[in-house]
């Protein structure tokens, strides 16, 4: 056997049904990464005799005697290739998973491919950046500022901290790393929507050569808890439990296998024999709330938490101010309409993986792919009688998480099985279990009712909100209470919300960017746009009648509460997406009679930060080299906070970037940090960032003055030194000097999520639908932000795109479906059709100009947001071109066909 | 992905490699199918990638594709000029919802045995009125039309072990005039409706595969020049409603629909012309 690898020839024979993607793993060529595993996504492509193969299609046997290429072997030595060169400079990507196998697919293509990036890229999946930053890439485009002065780095397209890693596949991710003797951790999971098991039979597993352990719910704490993670664990109800013995959910785990390789333990797995009871399942919240439905989690068997188990209700919320039926009452016209909204898979390149072990010192150690390293290590502690002191809980660079690694889903069993056998065990999701091993959006049926006068002002808004949060509470609770702000970005003295998240014997379902707001977005939005038209009102001008004002009362619940809208920027967001459709874009429908062209709009409000608890602590610290460390929790996967940060940072110290580094996602390198959820990387840790740099800052100039014995008004801080007048220290100096004198020049900051300071999205798109087949073609889309100060221009360029394309994914093509006991029918990326390069139309993105009182350096985060509006807007311009009003998500053709077809 | 219950990879010889077929026996073109999901019930590949089989063979019969060949050199391949259906075999190849990296590896005769029902290569062999060439492993072979091939999402009458050896396309077939009517959910997605329709330029005779809207090719076939009731009579007649795929490409309502749409403008454009 012999197997040339970027010109190395290799002789390790590969397992006979082995693909090349694990064979060129297990060489150490960890730029090869796993997204799918079946050939959808393109994260693995390398190149066989030079030409680009998805390499979890390939047989490794077959690569015998051919010549293979990886990302690491495309460099000539230290140059770049021209395309790494170019994926670096765009930049084009965020969180880089799909990076390697793009930018081998895109260096691979000949000139007609390239002519058609639509349907060359067609094997080449990014969740992150909506493909603008990829062409962009391909196209030689460059989107940094290479040179920026000292002191200077906020407002510049600072590149991403670790680009040069992401774009020679050196940077690390989650499953980038080989410890010997590791043992695989695979899981039997329920087949059955609800049901009872009455035996567990694991001797043939356990007979299986090579499987070390195999445990049940008779292994595992006898601790209730919940997978999703807040600060307080108190908003979320302890209904789980690590492996149980009823089933609720078909994909629910109920037995894990460890084994010495992934093949063992997936045969352990099929030999487990599980006797079991079925029990009665109920998939409606509708008839999960009815007398007699099956009861997922009896009274007394779970948490007190659980508002009414007997009818399934896990949480109610009831909230309003004034009287909207006097509302009602007063009003000339009023619109009552339930709307739907369906899952959607996060669907990061990443699968969710951990790997854990022992260390030398006696720490447990837990290299996971998370948005949450120290509430995942609280979570552990709770479950495993821990200390914090003992358990390290740390990421590497986290391939995309869009909400769905705020949870724990594979840490704990990992972190039992190594407890158990002293040995490294590791658990890699594969893409299938994406969907019924995490958590999806969940659905929810929101019923809104909206009353006003004839001259177009709302008298009363009410809602009525069901979410289906599935077999278990996961993240049910507070995505509802997030799904009441969809009333708040109106003036209403009359608001009515009632609400309720209900069990079914469906996925659980979790965080996902749009945090319980994208679906009553889609609601409300939707019913603006219908009471206007109802009263004879262009829509947009109905919105601007009755749009929150600076003084406004924001909440829905009388009383004081600590939102706030600080700096105003609704206004704005509103004019640029009108006069950008007004302007147009040349891009006319196709042609032919049964295309029908609409425009709609759509509007919304962001909280800036988290709406419960929410901290950071981050420190920065003067280096012997005289660079600055910032040390901080929050996770890179994507998101661009750590390059935010080191802006901070860079401008705080009036120094350049290159001068700053960070350490991130690691529980033994920084002071608390709740997570990497609801923009709290920018406003929370960001915040600490600029406090603890601005600090560090004057203490600096502070030592300074001292050694230079001169005033410290005299002494400015420079790049690498401090100057006064003609005299001039050096950092490195400064650093040595107060080394010796035992003095340390570092500083640390603490930062809370309050107040929350509110921005705001505008959306506006014109499509045209074909009324014979429903496909619908996005002609123009344009969305306007409220970010406050932009920090980093083309980094949240890709922020607003990539959340605007999940949008569309979320409108368009992504229809997640069960069947009739819950089981998901399409759990992969063939058949989950997340948007593709040729799916997603050019996004104009504009920013409003504001500067925000609270947030650092006048910033809102506002990477998650520009989601929420996109669906109505969709709605609303279909309804403007068919007359036909959709609410039911998603508008797939076959769906959008069966509406227009019906009587 | 990896198929770890593979215990062995076999190397059949050229010149007999029906030989020693067991239970648990896969035959391993281009991988695109065996690797994509997992396969425990898989022991042994059977690796077809030495058979030294020419892909693409052109006679005065038609064309002769070796199961092997692959898509990407299908993809390549120059037709004779007089072949008026010529440019429908490399637009069948466009019409993949595979990007040009699976081509590099799948083969004609992989994407026939995975047998969905919008497997392109299905679609293409069947408008084209294809006959396959299968080898079993008692050392007899039959040759079938392609469209009976595919029975069902899946399914096919390939008995166990038996081999796809061969596809021929006559020139009869090659030589006709071709419209093609398709339709996916999202772009360069996979097919949700896949219309083929082809005339004799001589008779006038129009044949239309249906396809992807149903679970395997249906062949419309009309002497002369139906009408738009001929055409609707025929589908209504040979679809039986459980024969409208549904899956999460498609509803069985919408892929009638769109079926009935596209059949009466591959009729009016063949009709007119």
């Amino acid at each position: 056997m012999a197997i040339t690898v970027n010109g190395t020839t290799f002789d390790a024979t590969p397992a006979p049904g082995q693909c090349l993607r694990t064979y060129l793993r297990e060489l150490g060529h960890h730029g090869v990464k796993k997204g799918c595993d079946s050939g959808d996504c393109g994260a693995c492509t390398v190149w066989l005799d030079g030409k680009p193969v998805h390499s979890c299609l390939v047989s490794a046997m077959q690569a015998e005697r051919h010549a293979v290429t990886t990302i690491e072997g495309l460099a000539d030595g230290d140059t770049l290739h021209p395309v790494q060169e170019q994926f670096l400079k765009a930049p084009g990507f965020q969180c880089g998973f799909c990076t390697a196998g793009m930018i081998m697919t895109c260096a691979g293509m000949n000139e007609e491919q390239r002519a058609d990036l639509p349907a060359s890229l067609r094997g080449s999946l990014c969740r992150c950046t909506g493909y603008r930053a990829i062409a962009d890439a391909i196209n030689g485009i460059s989107g940094i500022d290479e040179e920026v002065p000292a002191g200077q780095a906020v407002g510049a397209s600072i590149p991403p901290l670790e680009g040069h890693g992401v774009v020679t596949g050196s940077v690390e991710y989650t499953m980038d790393h080989d410890i010997p003797d590791v043992l695989h951790l695979k899981v039997v999971r329920s087949p059955h929507a609800h049901a009872r098991a009455l035996s567990i039979d694991t001797t043939a597993a356990k007979a299986v050569p090579g499987v070390v352990a195999v445990y049940t719910h008779e292994d595992v704490p006898d601790r209730l808890y919940d997978t999703a993670c807040h600060e307080n664990h108190l908003v979320d109800p302890d209904d789980t439990r690590m492996l149980d013995t009823v089933a609720r959910f078909v994909g629910q785990r109920m037995v894990a296998v460890v084994a010495t390789s992934v093949g063992a333990a997936e045969e352990g797995c099929r030999r487990v024999v599980i006797d079991w009871e079925v029990l009665p399942a109920v998939f409606d919240p509708q008839d999960a709330m009815k007398p007699g439905a099956p009861v997922i989690h009896p009274k007394g068997t779970t948490d007190s938490f659980i508002r009414h188990p007997e009818r399934n209700i896990l949480l109610e919320i009831h909230e309003g101010r004034g009287d909207v039926e006097a509302g009602f009452a007063a009003a000339d016209a009023v619109h009552e309409a339930t709307y739907t909204t369906p899952r959607m898979a996060q669907s990061a390149l990443e699968t969710h993986g951990s790997v854990t072990w022992v260390g030398e010192d006696g720490v447990l150690q837990v290299r996971t792919s998370t948005q949450t390293p120290f509430l995942t290590r609280t979570k552990l502690c709770y479950l495993f009688d821990l200390q914090a002191s003992d358990v390290h809980v740390f990421t590497k660079r986290v391939g995309g998480g869009f909400g769905g690694k705020q949870e724990v889903f594979t840490e704990d069993l990992c972190v039992l099985a190594t407890l158990d056998t002293g040995r490294p065990v590791q658990w890699e999701f594969t893409r299938e279990e994406e969907f019924y091993g995490a958590a999806p959006r969940h659905p929810m049926r929101i019923h809104v009712r909206l009353g006003a006068t004839s001259d177009g002002q709302l008298t009363a808004m009410q809602m009525d909100v069901t979410s289906n949060t599935g077999a278990y509470g996961n993240h049910g609770g507070e995505t509802l209470y997030a799904s009441t702000g969809a009333l708040t970005w109106y003036r209403c003295r009359n608001k009515r919300y009632d609400g309720r998240a209900v069990y079914t014997n469906n996925v659980p379902s979790g965080a996902m960017r749009g945090y319980g707001a994208v679906q009553p977005t889609f609601a409300v939005e939707s019913a603006m746009d219908e009471l206007a038209r109802r009263i004879g009102m262009d829509p947009l001008e109905f919105r601007r009648r009755n749009m929150v004002v600076p003084g406004d009362d924001i909440g829905i619940h009388e009383g004081p509460g600590d939102d706030v809208i600080a700096d105003y920027a609704l206004d704005q967001c509103i004019d640029l997406v009108e006069a950008a459709l007004a302007r147009g874009n040349g891009v006319e429908a196709p042609a032919g009679d049964d295309w029908a062209v609409g425009t709609g709009f759509a509007i919304s409000m962001f909280e800036s930060s988290p709406p419960t608890e929410h901290r950071s602590e981050a420190s920065v610290t003067l280096m012997e080299d005289g660079t600055y460390q910032v040390n901080v929790g929050t996770c890179e996967f994507g998101n661009g906070t750590t390059t935010a940060q080191a802006q901070f940072a860079a401008a705080s110290l009036s120094t350049t970037i290159d001068r700053v580094t960070v350490l991130h996602g690691d529980t033994e390198t920084s002071g608390w940090d709740t997570g990497a959820f609801a923009s709290a990387g920018l406003n929370v840790a960001g915040k600490a960032v600029a406090l603890a740099s601005a600090a560090l800052a004057h203490r600096v100039l502070g030592y300074a003055a001292r050694r230079l014995a001169v005033d410290v008004e005299a002494c400015t801080l420079e790049a690498d030194g401090v100057r006064a007048g003609d005299a001039f220290i050096s950092l490195v100096d400064l650093r040595a000097a107060a080394a010796a004198e035992g003095v340390t020049l570092a500083q640390a900051r603490r930062s809370y999520g309050s107040p929350i300071s509110n921005g705001f999205n505008a959306h506006g798109v014109r499509l045209a639908v074909n009324t014979t087949t429903g496909e619908i073609t996005l002609l123009q889309v344009a969305h306007a932000v409220d970010a406050g100060v932009v920090i980093n221009p083309m980094q949240l360029r890709g922020q607003v795109e990539g959340a605007v394309t999940m949008g569309i994914g979320g409108t368009l093509t992504e229809w997640f479906q069960t069947g009739p006991q819950g089981e998901v029918l399409n759990p992969g990326l063939r058949m989950y059709r997340i948007p593709n390069f040729a799916d997603t139309p050019p996004i104009e993105v504009h920013y409003a100009v504001q500067r925000d009182s609270y947030g650092p350096f006048g910033a809102k985060g506002a990477g998650e947001p520009p989601i929420d509006p996109v669906a109505p807007a969709i709605a609303n311009a279909l309804h403007d071109a068919t007359g036909v009003r959709f609410r039911d998500l998603p508008f797939t053709p076959p769906l959008i066909f069966a509406q227009l077809q019906r009587p | 992905m990896d198929q770890s219950t593979v215990q062995e990879f076999v190397v059949p010889p050229p010149h007999d490699p029906m030989a020693d077929w067991r239970d648990g026996d896969a035959w391993l073109a281009g991988g695109t199918l065996i690797f994509y999901t997992p396969m425990p019930h898989l022991r042994r590949l059977r690796d077809l990638s030495h058979m030294g089989w020419p892909s693409i063979t052109v006679t005065d019969d038609g064309l002769e594709l070796a199961a092997t060949c692959g898509i990407t050199e299908l993809h390549e391949f120059s037709p004779p000029a007089e072949w008026r259906a010529g440019t429908f075999l490399r637009q069948s190849v466009e019409e993949y919802l595979a990007s040009f990296k699976v081509w590099n590896r799948q083969t004609v005769g992989g994407n026939i045995c995975a047998s969905l029902p919008a497997g392109p290569m299905v679609t293409m062999c069947a408008a084209l009125e294809a006959s396959y060439t299968l080898w079993s492993t008692d050392g007899s072979s039959r040759v079938v039309p392609a469209i009976d091939f595919v029975t069902g999402n899946n399914a096919n009458i390939l008995e166990p072990g038996e081999l796809l050896r061969s596809i021929h396309i006559p020139t009869t077939s090659l030589l006709r005039r071709f419209t093609v009517r398709r339709f996916t959910l999202t772009k360069h997605g996979r097919s949700s409706v896949y219309l083929v329709g082809t005339q004799d330029t001589a008779s006038g005779e129009i044949l239309i595969t249906v396809s992807a809207s149903t679970i395997h090719p249906v062949h419309l076939r009309f002497d002369g020049a139906p009408t738009a009731d001929d055409v609707r009579a025929s589908i209504d007649e040979l679809v039986p409603e459980d024969l409208w795929f549904d899956d999460p490409n498609g509803t069985p309502a919408h892929r009638r629909h769109l079926t009935h749409v596209f059949a009466e403008q591959i009729r009016a454009e063949l009709a007119s012309a």
